[in-house]
């Protein structure tokens, strides 16, 4: 007799979870505890087991689909049999294949009573009940608090660890054994005090339309999280210090050859090379759609008669100075008179906020939405700075990045500012 | 340094203390003509008279209430029980009247008094004789509990309870006045409220105290054997536990067994498991495992009696687990 298979609770948070890969075709023989499925769940991808031999018959849900915790995926049977009407994953099932009722709040599904009657549900085997035994109870991660806080440190996933203590419990010696094989998200690893030299993306030229971005589960989640504790676009903050000499000597070096350069004009140029060599930051959340944008566009917010407007300097990245130099003149000015047109103002994930001019600081910036980040710079300032053990004067700027953390993570600003630091601190970056 | 036994350590300090401050005096069952039922007060009627080193009759709630009032009116007394499984007599005057003395007299009161004797197994004298009742006065707030495991210690510790102004209870344990140790002589003050670690290694922390040290010493040497290493705490004071001693082992290797030679059933063993639990929970890779007394009474049949009591054995198996090792 066919049987259902249901999608099961992965993880404590999970309440859908898309088929990455069917890993059995329909017509294969599936065996008991044989994974058939990948499934993405909101924390990591894990996969779906047989609870029966037989064929499988039918799949429900394809392949990049989602489908809700306890919907019918898949169908099981004897080969040759017949599926009778096959539910699709949201119908109403069959009474005769009616699925287990749904466990009470709290309620483990182990302990849930079992329906009377013909027993032809609950076709998923949990994946603890096989061997070796992942740590794992009812979606239920089981750790040391030790484990845990290790892995937290390290960004590592526990789901992907395979625990060695009792009943698959993951200690200690499991984590270090993960670090040391080298699971660790790169993110969460301190990065080394220069970015590292991976491949520089490669601009483009040309305009090309941005990619969206399927929204991973656990983005859905950070992005949820964020949102509840700071609606509406949640911020974040990162700052650092820049040693502005170099940089400076740029702009006298763009004079003698009779090019005029101001020191925003570089700070535009680096944060439009720094999106370049850190691409995720160049994201826009539009509604419940991520878009990676292609080309670099970088917003100068121009501050005009009773307010502000943000007009974009397009491919920011592959301009010279001297071009960027001129058409940011060129738009302020026609900001200032209020002749932008509505499309020089729009697009672009990122803006660059100066107050230098009054002599401030440093200051938090607001993002523009849809813009997923923005640098607020402060003046150019000669400040005592420590090098080498010395006390030293040294021109100094501090930039702070605020980004919207539903699709940015403070990881991504601080190697965003990174680039941009090292750009400014030696301009001749730019040129790599 | 002298090596001698635990008596001696302890007859060191009575002895030095009582020269030190006229105001201390020792009242118990047999201390001064018989010289102690255990020797500890060896030569001290001689030595300070019959005013200072007085014989009671076996009436413990009697003698200690006569405590109580002494320390009040600005004695030191310390008043030796010839075991602890006596001093549940007395329970009325400690808990009652030394334990709150200075609460219910708004603070004009205090009560300098120490009370000491044998708590534990007594070797085959059966369940009325083999009480370890740390976790009893551990329980009220007002007194102060100390149990020591080596002569050393005894002495240090025993010389801190006397200048103690509150009142404390001194455990020792019969089967310890006979151990010798390096003491010492002289001037031996041990703080109050310090734990002692007595073995260092990074693999587990053992948590023990008075004899129960010597199991977990045999247990660590055999541990040592396998190639694991223990931090051996030995707490000293079981209150005020030394909350930072044991927390700074715990984070050090992760893993903890207390070993009490007591019942596990709201023992001391399981205030400190809840100490970890909560301050440091974010530390532990394993539960906290526990070797107590089995819970049930001390038989008199040497047979029976060795099945309950704790043993080096199980030691070395609950380190084993908290470690996730086989235990062979």
């Amino acid at each position: 007799m066919a049987t259902e298979v249901q999608l099961p609770a992965l993880s404590p948070t999970m309440t859908e979870g898309k088929i990455v890969k069917w890993l059995k075709k329909e017509g294969d023989s599936v065996s008991s505890g044989e994974a058939i499925a990948e499934v993405e769940t909101d924390k990591s991808n894990l996969e779906v087991e047989s609870f029966d031999d037989g064929v499988l018959l039918k799949i429900l849900v394809p392949e990049g689909e989602t489908g809700k915790v306890g919907a019918t995926i898949a169908v099981i049977g004897a080969k040759g049999e017949k599926v009778e009407a096959p539910a699709p994953a949201k119908a109403a099932p069959a009474p005769a294949a009616k699925p287990a009722p749904k466990p009470a709040p709290g309620v483990s599904e182990e302990r849930a009573p079992k329906p009377a009657g013909p027993a032809q549900v609950v076709p998923i085997r949990r994946a603890e009940e096989q061997a070796p035994a992942p740590s794992e109870d009812n979606g239920r991660l089981r750790a040391s608090p030790l484990a845990k806080r290790m892995a937290r440190e390290e960004g590592l996933d526990l789901a992907a660890v395979q625990g060695s203590g009792p009943s698959g419990r993951i200690v200690k010696r499991d984590v270090e054994a993960a670090i040391g094989s080298g699971q660790t998200a790169a993110v969460a690893r301190a990065p080394a005090s220069r970015p590292a030299p991976a491949p520089t993306p490669v601009p483009v030229f040309g305009r090309r339309e941005p990619d969206v971005v399927p929204v991973s589960g656990m983005r859905k989640i950070i992005s949820q999280r964020m949102a509840e504790v700071k609606p509406g676009v949640p911020h974040f903050y990162v700052t650092v210090d820049i040693d502005m000499e170099e940089a400076l000597k740029v702009r006298e070096q763009a004079k003698a050859a009779e090019v005029k350069v101001s020191v925003n004009d570089l700070i535009v140029k680096a944060a439009a090379v720094a999106l370049r060599r850190q691409p995720k930051v160049n994201v826009s959340l539009q509604g419940d759609r991520i878009l990676q944008f292609h080309n670099v566009d970088v917003g100068i917010a121009v501050a005009i008669e009773d307010g502000l407007i943000t007009p974009v300097i397009r491919d920011a990245d592959i301009k010279t100075l001297g071009t960027i130099s001129a058409e940011s003149r060129e738009l302020a000015e026609r900001a200032r008179r209020k002749a932008l047109k509505p499309e020089e103002y729009a697009g672009g994930s990122i803006t660059v906020s100066n107050l230098g001019m009054f002599g401030v600081d440093s200051f938090i910036a607001v993002i523009n939405p849809p813009q997923a980040s923005i640098v607020a710079v402060g003046a150019v300032a000669e400040r005592a700075v420590v090098r080498e053990g010395k006390v030293v004067v040294r021109k100094t700027m501090s930039a702070t990045f605020s980004g919207d953390h539903r699709i940015v993570d403070g990881a991504l600003g601080a190697q965003y500012l990174q680039e941009l630091k090292a750009l400014l601190e030696q301009p001749t970056r730019l040129l790599f | 340094m002298p090596e001698i036994a635990w008596r001696e350590a302890l007859n060191q300090a009575l002895s030095e203390e009582m020269e030190r401050d006229v105001n201390v005096f020792l009242m118990g069952e047999e201390v001064a003509r018989y010289n102690g039922a255990y020797k500890v007060s060896q030569g001290l009627l001689d030595k300070f008279g019959s005013a200072r080193v007085v014989d009671a009759p076996i009436s413990e709630l009697g003698f200690a209430g006569l405590g109580v009032g002494a320390a009040m009116v600005g004695l030191r007394p310390v008043i030796e029980m010839m075991t602890w499984n006596f001093a549940i007599l007395a329970m009325d005057q400690i808990v009652n009247n030394a334990a709150k003395l200075r609460h219910m007299a708004g603070g004009q009161l205090r009560c300098p008094i120490v009370f000491r004797g044998p708590n534990g197994a007594g070797g085959r004298l059966s369940s009325q004789h083999s009480q370890s009742l740390e976790a009893n006065y551990a329980h009220f707030p007002g007194l102060k509990v100390l149990a020591p495991s080596t002569p050393a210690d005894a002495k240090g510790l025993l010389k801190a309870a006397i200048r103690d102004d509150n009142p404390i209870i001194f455990l020792e344990a019969e089967l310890l006045y006979g151990v010798k140790g390096e003491v010492p002589a002289g001037e031996h003050v041990i703080p109050i409220g310090k734990a002692d670690l007595k073995r260092e290694g990074s693999d587990a922390t053992i948590i023990t105290w008075s004899r129960m040290y010597y199991f977990a010493e045999q247990a660590a040497q055999m541990l040592e054997k396998e190639g694991i290493h223990v931090d051996l705490l030995d707490l000293r004071t079981l209150k005020p536990l030394d909350e930072e001693a044991i927390l700074t082992s715990v984070k050090k290797t992760n893993r903890v067994v207390v070993v009490e030679e007591g019942w596990s059933f709201c023992g001391v063993g399981a205030q400190i498991a809840d100490l970890l639990q909560n301050k440091a929970f974010d530390e532990l890779d394993a539960p906290v495992e526990r070797v107590t007394g089995l819970d049930v009474n001390r038989s008199y049949a040497a047979v029976l009696e060795k099945a309950t009591e704790v043993s080096a054995e199980r030691i070395v198996a609950a380190v084993k687990k908290v470690m996730y090792r086989e235990v062979t």
